[in-house]
């Protein structure tokens, strides 16, 4: 099935040129790059301070213990040693990890010390902390720490975890289960009722650890009675309230800085108790400290991703036409709420119905603990769960019918003359073409060429097993409305902020809330701000990621940026030709209804030559001999953006894997990516962004998982056993775009930052099944390595399925995880 | 302590260093060469790889006391000054850089890699280059960047020997 109508394919979904002139829509190499390539970054590791000392923290070995007793006297005796505190020490004044998201009112939310105090319920969590003159005294310390450790029961299996009598990970609350969430559409029993076809499947999202290039570090300075604390942090402007809010400092004494920060994917949103231990150490010590992690420290102590059990059933017609879909999550918190933790499988609430038209829906979540460490938001975050599960049912269901993954799909998804749509999750999707994309991804995977070799290979008995992978996904982004927010019990809204000054000498600065860790923000926010000013883009530099130049900030993550603080931005260069064209009225002693803008430019409508530029206006204002009549003296602005809804990026990427059935070996032959993300403001940014969302979304499918053994430990704590994907490992991909513009936003604009990891896991792993077909497999639990793709190739000839409860063998990882978690 | 003498981007240093003292802190909070980031503690991202008498080396699997002797070269080094040696040249054109943490050492395997094989395909080069670790670009533009760079470095090599024989 490779015919889609071409008349579907609407001529304004071509990517728009644009004009030579404009920045928005060019492929600016960027601005960051000057001091990245040079070596000239100011990493949080980076910084030095008069009289820096270095902290160090002792880690619990054990997955759940009490804590009998610590004794840290031998640890002052070592050489370089200031300081040394454990949680009792610190328990007055460190207060509780905050959770901005309780789901519901009876949602189950634990004490969270920084510090341990009496029990320790994950593998690295902090048990003391070491300050001393330099790194290496403050590490070897730690082994003077003496540590006595009850054992108690770890509790590793969220199904059995929620079962009656379960141990518990937090005794005095009773229970394994933080929260029930449900949310139902439509008249379930009825479309399951006499449904001609039920498709039930269980699937597991395994736990995944984000790995940014940049391990945490923080640094921390007090001065008097104020501090500074910079930190590689995705989000300033929330831990500076989250800081201030859990160790009582003032929020105006505080200010909060995220430097250059090496990639984020989710792990940096969060307020760590390494940051709020750090702010106590300066306040207690009264010199500044500086704590950096190991990447084996923060395997452990790093939030955690993903890691779900997935129950769904899809009731449907005999032509495919799906009547409704159950959705039954198992969502693992591990042994603490942080900041979003609860919220993030929520999110794939309304993204499980996908691009998908149904008479009925319903979703239910049960937050888990377990005694590992706790999960929290990672690229896509709730997204890509809820995609993957919707993808893998429709070519499940294609197969049931017999139909071509993408005819199922085609009669099922919403036509692009039916938007705007309201979905049965609630949601109004603005805009998007399916047909479109779906058509142009064809056409770059010679989808049908394709299918004939996979024929032929098929009748040959090829041990080399050919598979082509669908998915046509969407996602919502530009986090968000703060009314659904709020409707949500979010503890704060999802708007972004902007300013924009300019200077006496009409250059412009931009000060954004935005934090970018590696977007580009400050090459794409000066293009943006360059077109609507009409000046040029190598007169705009744009501020951001430190509270005291950026007081108003959001932060960067859920592909926001872009779709709520770049139309902050555009807000905010409106306001100053505002107020410049008053200026430039009085100046051109013309009426302010007659003065046109153009180009960086206001003009008298119908005088030639009379005109002044955005500059001159800017020099008039600073200088303010010769105002308007109570005009004030400067055309700076400021602009809040609320969106009013949520952007949908969506796509068709198709995945050709090959598969050696002798081995299980896999490897992606061709990957095409067709994505739409509304209007482009730079289209190289925009590609890097897909290219890393698939690199990520693939490795998911193939490489990476966290493993923990029966005992609560993680056995993937290094680089060599949690397996990130080299250069070597992935294929060279196509990508491509259509363009339906957002109609919810003045730039059109939808989001890229997600795209790729949430649409590439399920293309990759309905590719690897459509290859084992023939030889009965319908599902490979993902990381699908050649021991799993083996396991379910013999499994399936003996025609029976491991026995429950047994250990998962082959799960992902490198050295330490050979035994699989059992 | 042992006293060790390297000469770093050009500069000659001697220092007094602890034996186990790894060459990724000894440039990094001894020297104040902080352009040279550090990724993991298994060897395994290559964020911290700098060129040790021209061959590249993870400056994390590397103790001080074994860069005695030896001429360093870290991407604070490349270029000269005013200009960026081609290799940063091209990753900044071929945006093959996001967050850049792991560039730095990117940039200097890659020159290595050249170094063995002046013009490489991109098989050779994904995998000349599996010992570094990106976590943002999906190396499809690093990939791109290590080419054009290849291309750019024996062009100027030419000219360069074309330049000499007329002399």
């Amino acid at each position: 099935m490779s015919e889609i109508a071409p008349e579907a394919v609407a001529e304004q979904v071509t990517p728009s040129v644009p004009d030579a002139k404009a920045e928005v829509g060019r492929a600016r190499r960027r601005t960051e790059d000057a001091r990245l390539i040079t070596g000239r970054t100011t990493w949080t590791d980076n910084i030095q301070l008069p009289g820096l000392l270095h902290v160090a923290f002792l880690r619990s070995p054990i997955s759940h213990a009490r804590i009998t007793r610590i004794d840290v006297e031998a640890v002052r005796a070592r050489p370089g040693v200031i300081a040394v505190f454990t949680g009792a020490d610190l328990a007055d004044e460190q207060g509780s990890l905050p959770c901005a998201w309780p789901v519901t009112e009876d949602m189950v939310l634990p004490d969270h010390p920084p510090i341990a105090v009496d029990e320790v319920r994950y593998v690295g969590e902090p048990v003391a902390v070491v300050v001393a003159r330099d790194r290496y005294a403050a590490v070897d310390a730690l082994e003077a720490v003496d540590v006595d450790y009850e054992p108690l029961p770890a509790v590793v299996d969220m199904e059995r975890a929620i079962e009656e009598g379960a141990d518990l990970v937090h005794t005095d609350k009773g229970t394994n289960k933080s929260y029930t969430w449900v949310f139902e559409a439509g008249e379930l029993d009825t479309a399951f009722r006499d449904a001609p076809v039920v498709i039930e499947r269980r699937y597991v999202q395994q736990r995944l650890i984000p790995t940014a290039m940049e391990p945490r570090a923080v640094v921390c300075s007090a001065v008097g009675d104020e501090y500074t604390l910079w930190s590689a942090t995705q989000i300033p402007h929330i831990l500076r309230l989250m800081l201030a809010t859990v160790t009582g400092i003032p929020e105006h004494k505080l200010r909060v800085v995220a430097p250059d920060v090496g990639g984020g994917f989710g792990s940096k949103l969060q307020v760590y108790g390494e940051e709020v231990v750090c702010l106590l150490l300066a306040r207690r010590l009264g010199r500044p400290v500086k704590w950096t992690e190991s990447r084996s420290e923060g395997n452990m102590a790093v939030h955690h991703g993903r890691d779900q059990i997935q129950r769904l059933a899809l009731a449907a017609d005999r032509d495919g036409r799906i009547r409704g879909l159950k959705v039954d999550l198992l969502a693992d918190m591990g042994a603490y709420l942080m900041l979003v933790t609860p919220g993030v499988p929520l999110l794939g609430a309304f993204m499980f119905n996908g691009i998908y038209k149904m008479d009925a829906y319903s979703f239910t979540c049960t937050g888990v603990f377990t005694n590992k460490t706790p999960t929290d938001a990672y690229r896509g975050a709730g997204r890509p769960e809820a995609t993957f599960g919707i993808e893998r049912l429709m070519d499940e269901l294609a197969n049931e019918l017999g139909l071509d993954p993408l005819e199922v799909r085609r009669r099922n998804w919403i036509r692009h003359e039916e938007f705007p749509y309201d979905t049965i999750s609630g949601l109004t999707y603005d805009s998007g073409n399916y047909e479109a994309a779906t058509e142009k991804a064809l056409r770059l995977f010679e989808y049908d060429k394709l299918r004939a070799e996979q024929a032929d290979r098929r009748d040959r008995g090829d041990p080399v097993q050919l598979g082509l992978g669908v998915s046509t996904f969407t996602e919502m982004c530009g986090l968000a409305p703060s009314r659904v927010l709020g409707s949500l019990s979010y503890g704060a809204g999802g708007w972004e902020h902007a300013s924009v000054r300019v200077l006496p000498s009409g250059k412009v600065e931009v000060v954004t809330g935005s934090s970018a860790h590696g977007q580009g923000h400050e090459t794409a926010w000066a293009q943006i701000a360059a077109d609507r000013l009409g000046v040029p883009f190598e007169d705009v530099r744009v501020l951001h990621g430190d509270t005291s130049v950026s007081p108003k900030g959001m932060d960067t993550y859920g592909s926001r940026s872009l779709a709520v603080g770049g139309v902050a931005l555009f807000n905010a260069c409106d306001k100053v030709i505002d107020k410049a064209r008053r200026m430039a009225a009085h100046l051109l002693e013309a009426d302010e209804r007659d003065i046109e803008f153009s180009a960086g430019s206001f003009a008298v409508k119908g005088v030639p030559g009379q005109a002044r530029t955005l500059q001159e206006v800017a020099l008039a204002a600073f200088a303010a001999h010769d105002l308007p009549e109570g005009f004030e003296p400067s055309l700076d602005s400021e602009a809040t953006h609320d969106p009013e809804n949520f952007s949908f990026p969506h796509g068709t990427h198709l995945c050709a894997t090959e598969v050696d059935t002798e081995t299980g070996f896999v490897k992606i032959r061709s990957y095409v990516a067709v994505d739409d993300v509304g209007k482009v403001v730079n289209p190289l940014i925009v590609e890097g962004q897909v290219h890393g969302g698939l690199a990520q979304g693939i490795a998911q499918a193939l490489y990476e998982e966290a493993v923990y053994d029966a005992d609560g430990n993680l056995t993937t704590t290094t680089m060599a056993d949690y397996l990130i994907p080299s250069a070597a490992d992935l294929p060279t991909f196509t990508t491509d775009r259509t363009e339906t513009p957002a109609t919810t936003n003045p730039l059109g604009v939808k989001g890229v930052g997600e795209a790729g990891t949430i649409a590439s896991t399920p293309a990759v792993v309905n590719a690897i099944v459509d290859a084992l077909r023939p030889y009965g497999v319908d599902d490979v639990p993902m990381p699908c390595t050649p021991e799993r793709v083996w396991r379910a190739l013999t499994g399936a000839r003996r025609g029976s399925a491991p026995p429950e409860g047994a250990p998962e063998p082959g799960a992902g990882g490198g050295l330490g995880s050979a035994g699989g978690a059992a | 302590m042992p006293r060790v003498s390297v000469e770093v981007d050009g500069v000659r240093y001697d220092d007094d260093v602890e034996p186990r003292l790894l060459l990724a802190h000894y440039l990094r909070d001894r020297l104040g060469k902080v352009g040279t980031p550090i990724g993991c503690d298994t060897s395994n991202c290559g964020a911290c790889t700098v060129l040790v008498d021209g061959l590249s080396v993870k400056s994390c699997s590397v103790l001080a006391v074994q860069a005695d002797g030896h001429e360093i070269t870290t991407v604070e080094g490349l270029g000269d000054g005013q200009n960026l040696h081609p290799m940063q040249r091209a990753f900044h054109e071929e945006h093959a850089l996001q967050c850049g943490y792991c560039t730095p050492g990117m940039i200097m395997a890659a020159l290595d890699l050249l170094r063995e094989n002046a013009d490489p395909s991109d098989e050779e080069i994904r995998d000349g280059l599996e010992g570094n670790l990106c976590r943002c670009t999906g190396y499809q533009n690093i990939v791109r960047a290590v080419r054009r760079a290849a291309n750019d470095m024996r062009q100027a090599e030419s000219t360069e020997q074309r330049e000499e024989a007329r002399s």
